[in-house]
Parts: C-alpha cells; sequence; structure tokens
C-alpha cells in the first residue's frame, strides 16, 4: 500500500517509456497521441496558413495601393476574379478581407499558436507524460484539420468563400441574394467553424485537466511558469466563449437553411418583403462579440506568456512581479467576458449602457500595463542577451504598448462613434493583437526549436528576419491611424469617389510596399526553419540556460518526455542570477537544500522541511524495494 | 518581492480527481455556456417585443417527471453498484434507459403539440428558440442515452462494481446533469414565455 502516496500522481499518465512501444510512419507522424508530434502538426499547420493568410493581405494591398494596376500578372491564379480589364472583381475583394480575418484570428493566432505551445509546452512544463487524454487531444487536431480542408475548399468554389467580413454579420451573411460570398461560400464557412469549435474545446478541456491534475511533485501553482498560466486561462476563456459562438452559429445556420428568423426582420430585396419577420440583428452581434471579444484574448495572452518565458530567460533576472503578472491575466481573463458590446457603440444600443461597458472596457488597461510595466522592469539593468526570440519577445513589448495606446481611444464610445470601422481600428487591432500574437508565436518558435528538433535556427537569419518585420510591420500599421483619422472607411474596394482621399494616394502606395516587403520577409524564417530542422547546428539539452523543466529531457526526448523518473521541483522558475549562486540559473529540479549559499532567510527555513519529506520517501522507496 | 513569495505549499500534491472525470466536468461547462447563450439570447429577443405567445405543450410536465425519475433510478443503480449488488443495477440501468427513450418520444410530442396550436420551428423567433432549446437537448440527451447502453454493456461484461465505479460515476454525472438541464430550461420557459 506504501506504493499509493509515491506512485500515485505516476499512475494517472500511462507509463510506458520503459518498454516503448516501436511506432509505425503513420502513428507516430500522422494519427499520433504523443502531444510534442500534436505540437508539431498544429504549428505546422498553422505555418501553411498563415502564408496563405499574409498571401491574401497582399492581395488585397495592391488592389489598395494602386487602385489603377492592371492586375493581368493574376489571372494564371485568380482566373475570372481579374475581370476583362485586369482589375480585381469586388465581391472578391470581400472575400478576400474575410478569409484574411478568418485564417487570421482562428487558424494562425488561434490553432496556430495555443494548439502549438499549449500542446507542446504543458505536459513538458509542468512535469507530465501526456496529456490527460492522449487521444482527445489527437481528435483535436484531426478536427482542425478537417475544419482547415474545407475552408480551404471554400477559397476554390466558384461563387466564391465567405464575403460578410470575418463577423460574418448577418442579414448579409444569412441572405444568399446578397452578395456571392454568402452561398455555398458562408455554408463552408459555418461548417468548417463548428469543427473548428469542435476543435478548440477538445483541446481545451485537456489543457485545464492537464494543468490541474497532472503536475510533478512540487509544481504547486505558485511555482508554474508563467507561460502553463496564459496556456491555462486561454483555454479556460475558450472553454467559456466557444460555446457561445457554436450557439450564435447553429442559429445562423437555421436562419440560412431552414428559414427561420432569428436574425432575420422586414427585408426588402429587390422591392420584394422577405417572409421573415421578428428576427434582431443585433442579436447576432451581441453573441459574436460574447465570443468575439474574448477571443481577442485567446489570441493574446499565450504570446504574452511566451513573451514572459523568454524574457526573464534572456535578461537573466527573475520576471519582476510573478504574482502581479499572474493576478493581471486572471483579471484580464475576466475582464474579457464583460466588455464585449464596446465593439457595438454603434449599433443604436442605448448611451448609458454604452457607457458602462466603456468604464469596464477601459479597467482592461490597468492588468495591461502591470505586465508592460513587469515586462520593462524584468528587462531593466538585466544581463540582456539578444537571441533572435528575444529581439522577438521585446518587438512584442513595442506593439503592446504602441497599439494598447489607441485601444484606450477606441474603448472610449465618443471617440469611437467617430472612428468606428475606419482604419484607425485596423491599425490599433493588427498592431495590440495581430502583430503582439504573431510575435509571440515567432518568439516560441525561435526559442524553443531546439526542444522540438533537437537543433539550433541559424541566429543571424533571425536578425534579419526581427528587423525587417519590426521595422516592416510599424511601416504598414503606423500610417494606418492617419488614414484612419482621415476617414478611410475599412472594408471598401475603392475610394476614388471621394475626393478627401486623393491626398493619401501615396500614403496607401507606402502601406502597400511596406506589406510586400514584410510579407517576403517571412520566406527567411521559412528556409531557416525547414532548413534548420534537418541542416541546423546540433543543439545542446539547455541551450538558453534556462530553468524550467523541459530542458532536463533527452534532446529527443521519446513519448513519455522522461526516461524514468519524472523530476521533482523543489523551486520557482525564476531563478536567474540569484546573488550567491555560482551559476546565472538554477533549474527547477535543484533542491533548496543543495544550494545553501544562494538560500534567502525564509527558504532556509524550508529546507528543513525539504529535508524531512525526502527522508520520508526515500523510506518509503527503501520499503518498496523490500516488499518486491 | 522575493520576500512576498511564500513557498509555504512546498512538495504538495497536486489535487487528485480522475482526470476523465475532471474532463467530463469542463464538457458539462461548455454545454451549460450553450445554453446560457441560448437563453440569454431569448431573453434579449423577447424584450425587444413583436413576440408570439402561446400556451406551453402540456406534456412537459409528464416529460420533466419522467426525466426525474429516471434520475432515481440510475441513483438507485449507482448506489446498488457501490455496494455489488449487481442485479439491482442492471434493473436500475434498464429503466433508466427505457424512461430516457421514454422522455425522448414525450418530447417528440410536445413538438407535434405545438403544431397543433400552429407554432412551427419557421416563424416567429418565440417559436422557433422552444424547437431549438428542446432539439439541442435532445441531442445531448440521446448522447448520454448512448452513453448509458455502453455501460449497461460494461456491467453485464462485470466491469462495473464497487471497486470500478469511474464510468459509473461518469454516467450519472452526465444523466444527472441533463435532467437538471431540462428542469432549467422548463422552469425557465415557464417563467419567461
Amino acid at each position: 500500500m506504501a506504493t499509493a502516496s509515491v506512485a500515485h500522481h505516476d499512475a494517472a499518465v500511462h507509463d510506458h517509456h520503459d518498454h516503448e512501444h516501436h511506432d509505425n510512419f503513420i502513428t507516430k507522424y500522422i494519427f499520433t497521441q504523443d502531444h510534442k508530434m500534436i505540437g508539431k502538426q498544429f504549428l505546422i499547420t498553422g505555418i501553411f496558413w498563415a502564408l496563405i493568410g499574409g498571401f491574401l493581405s497582399i492581395l488585397f494591398r495592391l488592389q489598395l495601393g494602386f487602385p489603377d494596376m492592371n492586375l493581368e500578372f493574376l489571372r494564371p491564379l485568380l482566373g475570372g476574379w481579374i475581370d476583362e480589364s485586369g482589375k480585381l472583381d469586388p465581391t472578391f475583394y470581400l472575400a478576400l478581407v474575410t478569409m484574411h480575418g478568418t485564417i487570421m484570428v482562428f487558424f494562425v493566432l488561434t490553432a496556430g499558436l495555443s494548439g502549438t505551445f499549449s500542446n507542446f509546452l504543458i505536459p513538458l512544463q509542468i512535469g507530465a507524460r501526456d496529456m490527460a487524454s492522449g487521444f482527445m487531444n489527437m481528435l483535436s487536431y484531426w478536427f482542425f484539420f478537417g475544419s482547415s480542408v474545407i475552408m480551404f475548399i471554400s477559397l476554390f468554389i466558384k461563387t466564391g468563400p465567405a464575403g460578410g467580413g470575418w463577423v460574418v454579420y448577418p442579414p448579409l451573411s444569412a441572405l444568399e441574394q446578397a452578395i456571392p460570398g454568402s452561398g455555398l461560400g458562408m455554408t463552408l464557412w459555418l461548417v468548417a467553424m463548428t469543427l473548428f469549435i469542435a476543435s478548440s474545446l477538445l483541446g481545451g478541456i485537456n489543457y485545464i485537466t492537464t494543468v490541474i491534475n497532472l503536475r510533478t511533485k512540487g509544481m504547486s501553482f505558485s511555482r508554474l511558469p508563467l507561460t502553463i498560466w496564459a496556456f491555462f486561462l486561454t483555454a479556460v476563456i475558450g472553454l467559456l466563449s466557444f460555446p457561445v459562438l457554436f450557439a450564435a452559429a447553429l442559429l445562423l445556420v437555421f436562419d440560412r437553411s431552414f428559414g427561420t428568423s432569428f436574425y432575420l426582420a422586414d427585408i426588402y430585396v429587390g422591392g420584394e418583403a422577405l417572409p421573415n419577420t421578428g428576427g434582431s440583428p443585433v442579436l447576432f452581434q451581441h453573441l459574436f462579440w460574447f465570443l468575439g471579444h474574448p477571443e481577442v484574448y485567446i489570441v493574446l495572452l499565450p504570446a504574452l506568456g511566451i513573451t514572459s518565458e523568454v524574457i526573464a530567460t534572456n535578461s537573466r533576472k527573475p520576471i519582476f512581479g510573478y504574482k502581479a503578472m499572474i493576478i493581471s491575466m486572471l483579471g484580464i481573463t475576466i475582464l474579457s467576458f464583460i466588455v464585449w458590446a464596446h465593439h457595438m457603440f454603434v449599433s443604436g444600443m442605448n448611451p448609458f449602457l454604452g457607457s458602462i461597458f466603456m468604464f469596464l472596457t477601459l479597467i482592461i488597461a490597468v492588468p495591461s500595463a502591470v505586465k508592460v510595466f513587469n515586462y520593462l522592469t524584468t528587462l531593466w539593468r538585466g544581463n540582456l542577451i539578444f537571441t533572435p526570440a528575444m529581439l522577438f519577445s521585446i518587438g512584442l513589448v513595442s506593439f503592446f504598448i504602441s497599439g494598447g495606446l489607441t485601444g484606450i481611444f477606441l474603448g472610449n464610445s465618443a471617440i469611437d462613434i467617430q472612428l468606428h470601422d475606419t482604419y484607425f481600428v485596423v491599425a490599433h487591432f493588427h498592431l495590440v493583437m495581430g502583430s503582439a500574437s504573431f510575435f509571440g508565436l515567432v518568439a516560441g518558435v525561435y526559442h524553443w526549436f531546439p526542444k522540438m528538433f533537437g537543433r539550433m535556427m541559424d541566429p543571424r537569419l533571425g536578425y534579419i528576419h526581427f528587423w525587417l518585420t519590426f521595422t516592416g510591420v510599424y511601416l504598414v500599421f503606423f500610417p494606418m491611424h492617419y488614414i484612419g483619422i482621415a476617414g478611410f472607411p475599412r472594408r471598401y474596394y475603392s475610394w476614388t469617389n471621394f475626393s478627401f482621399t486623393e491626398m493619401y494616394t501615396d500614403l496607401n502606395m507606402f502601406v502597400s510596399v511596406a506589406a510586400i516587403i514584410t510579407f517576403a520577409a517571412q520566406f527567411i524564417f521559412l528556409f531557416n526553419f525547414f532548413y534548420s530542422m534537418y541542416r541546423g547546428r546540433k543543439a545542446s539539452l539547455n541551450p538558453w540556460r534556462s530553468n524550467t523543466l523541459e530542458w532536463t529531457t533527452p534532446l529527443h526526448p521519446g513519448h513519455g518526455n522522461w526516461p524514468g523518473e519524472i523530476p521533482t521541483v523543489y523551486r520557482w522558475p525564476y531563478d536567474y542570477s540569484k546573488p550567491g549562486a555560482p551559476e546565472d540559473f538554477i533549474p527547477q529540479t535543484v533542491p533548496l537544500s543543495q544550494t545553501p549559499e544562494s538560500n534567502l532567510p525564509h527558504e532556509q527555513e524550508l529546507v528543513k522541511l525539504e529535508m524531512e519529506i525526502m527522508k520520508e520517501e526515500s523510506e518509503v522507496l527503501v520499503a518498496n524495494e523490500s516488499k518486491h | 518581492m522575493e520576500r512576498e513569495l511564500k513557498y509555504l505549499d512546498i512538495v504538495e500534491q497536486p489535487i487528485s480527481m480522475h482526470p476523465k472525470k475532471f474532463a467530463l466536468w469542463l464538457f458539462l461547462v461548455t454545454v451549460v455556456m450553450i445554453f446560457a447563450a441560448l437563453t440569454s439570447a431569448y431573453i434579449v429577443r423577447q424584450a425587444e417585443g413583436n413576440w408570439l405567445e402561446y400556451e406551453l405543450p402540456e406534456i412537459f410536465w409528464i416529460t420533466s417527471g419522467i426525466v426525474v425519475l429516471s434520475s432515481v433510478f440510475l441513483h438507485w443503480a449507482y448506489i446498488s453498484a457501490k455496494k455489488d449488488n449487481l442485479l439491482n443495477l442492471r434493473i436500475g440501468m434498464v429503466m433508466t434507459v427505457i424512461l430516457g427513450i421514454a422522455f425522448l418520444v414525450g418530447q417528440w410530442y410536445s413538438w407535434v403539440a405545438l403544431v397543433d396550436r400552429d407554432v412551427f420551428f419557421v416563424g416567429n423567433p418565440a417559436g422557433s428558440f422552444l424547437y431549438v432549446f428542446t432539439g439541442l437537448h435532445a441531442a445531448h440527451l440521446i448522447s448520454g442515452v448512448i452513453f448509458l447502453i455502453i455501460v449497461l454493456i460494461s456491467t453485464f461484461r462485470l466491469k462495473v462494481h464497487s471497486q470500478a465505479m469511474n464510468t459509473m460515476e461518469m454516467a450519472t454525472t452526465y444523466w444527472h446533469f441533463l435532467g437538471g438541464l431540462w428542469i432549467y430550461l422548463f422552469m425557465f420557459l415557464l417563467l419567461n414565455h
């Protein structure tokens, strides 16, 4: 019976590492249940989608920057979407912006970011052999894959993909006769998103269960790396908000395919009244933004978590305000659910209700500012090591500040009503959510590439990639603030009918050129990624001299992560440059009793407790041995 | 800073709930969120006016009774399983499955009753919402019946007994939840229609 207390945290996970079953190609690379391979599958699929999503944005930037350009050279790719005069088809332009938004928000920055790093890092950093349910994890990827296939097919159908904007507001998205994109394209969009929701929920349930139930001995919540806290809270947000999107989509499906009137009322098409009565299009907006706003944090929080880890490691300093970081992430999690209506200030809502939502929205600035402050104070007087991951993390902090500031403007209903649906909004969320999260994703890839593939990425290519992307992002999105203030509405195919736009033609051209260069720079990363996977320098076991548990695994961890026992954790993950310590980092697996020279007074007291527990356990082990 | 971080909870075992049971609870949270969204949508939409008034089908009282009774039988089966009384366990499970199917049939007749009073799925959202509530709940209940049947089969393979209660506990949790969800929906409709 004495085994129970020791072996019990292992009992829940299958423990096959000693007699590893030999996987064939299909069970190892395709229908795998190993969280590390599933993470890589999410990453590769995410990169594929990022390329498509980025390419679509280049297409519509060509139209916006060079409205008179002859796009005949794109005919081999776009076929009928280029008309006889060499112009982009206006309805296809709408489909382009819709698909760019959908792909980037859901497929790249939700599945590609959360899916990759939650899967890859949670078991490795909390000391678990795998996720709570490897099978559900596999299902999560394959639902995402199915969703991807359907969304990809919708790009090539005759009527084009969905075109009602990524927010798919009815009645535009509900009526097939509204635009070509509201036909089959919209149906495929809804099917793909339903599968996507199933995938996110399966993944999220797994992440939460794993973090709560499968932590190794000593890994209390106050010793979790901030990455895990971020992934955990992200999963909680997803679990609470994706079902609401499902409900919204379900009612939309009924409206589209069965003729119900949840969102439709009193609509005339070509002078003829539709039979639908009694629906409310604003209802959809409420349901959609109840997901839509938390979704922003689903995208952003994992990137912030990755940044915390990368910045602390490469500043060789403990993260400043560990608890404040957790509390502000908790605050963001809670607040994210009660601010959704700030997307709807112009929907005709009661101005008093608007000011309540404005107040709640502005409160989010507090935890966000705490996080920024803590990043800066962690960097302050640190022994900075500028790895590519570190540069991208600092880049994230920069975007989080510059994009976050405009959030304070937009959160005020008085100014938002003026700026609503202009390029100012586009600039705001592309900086604070899009680019910041993308930089978090890239930082994570540079930082954990050695753990994923056992090789290093080339740092020089990384530096070139960083500087081109960082300056590129600012050159693209900074001018958009001016364009937005000047009154340019988003999602317009062309502004040439408005005379005020003439003086901004150059600026739009400039933005488009910057976008093309930035997009091209991503191929440096792509080359670096795939080249280093096979030809990169072999990585050492702990290349960044980091404290967290994943660096205690072998170079190519098998399914089960640690050969032999799972390491026990004795300290928090941020013991960098501790005064008195011989090295500038002390991994979490080093007991306090081994570091008397650097222990703080209150830690010295804990040493006694630690010794007692270790003694007890060794007695249990001896008792077990004698029983066999 | 360092001083505030108290390492009091040193070398502490994480809570030890069975991961699959925990995952089931999280799944229940997602179901709660779907119905919370739909019922809030109902209230928001109702407040806007142009709302069809109609009588709820009386059969809801009967189906509510059935679903409560099924939960009682399942609980009896659960207690029997804990006491290794396999005969009572099987009787209780079979009764629960039968009552579950009876509930589904009853819900179907509630739709018939709605059609009889000219409330259709297509039309005023007041009616459409009722179809969505009952339909979506029934879809979940069908999954619950399938789950119960799987557990019932495993009782005949002697895989459910006092030492192996995990699947039985999960089935019980899920079924009680679905029953409770229906009672919530029914109360909600009684108060808000």
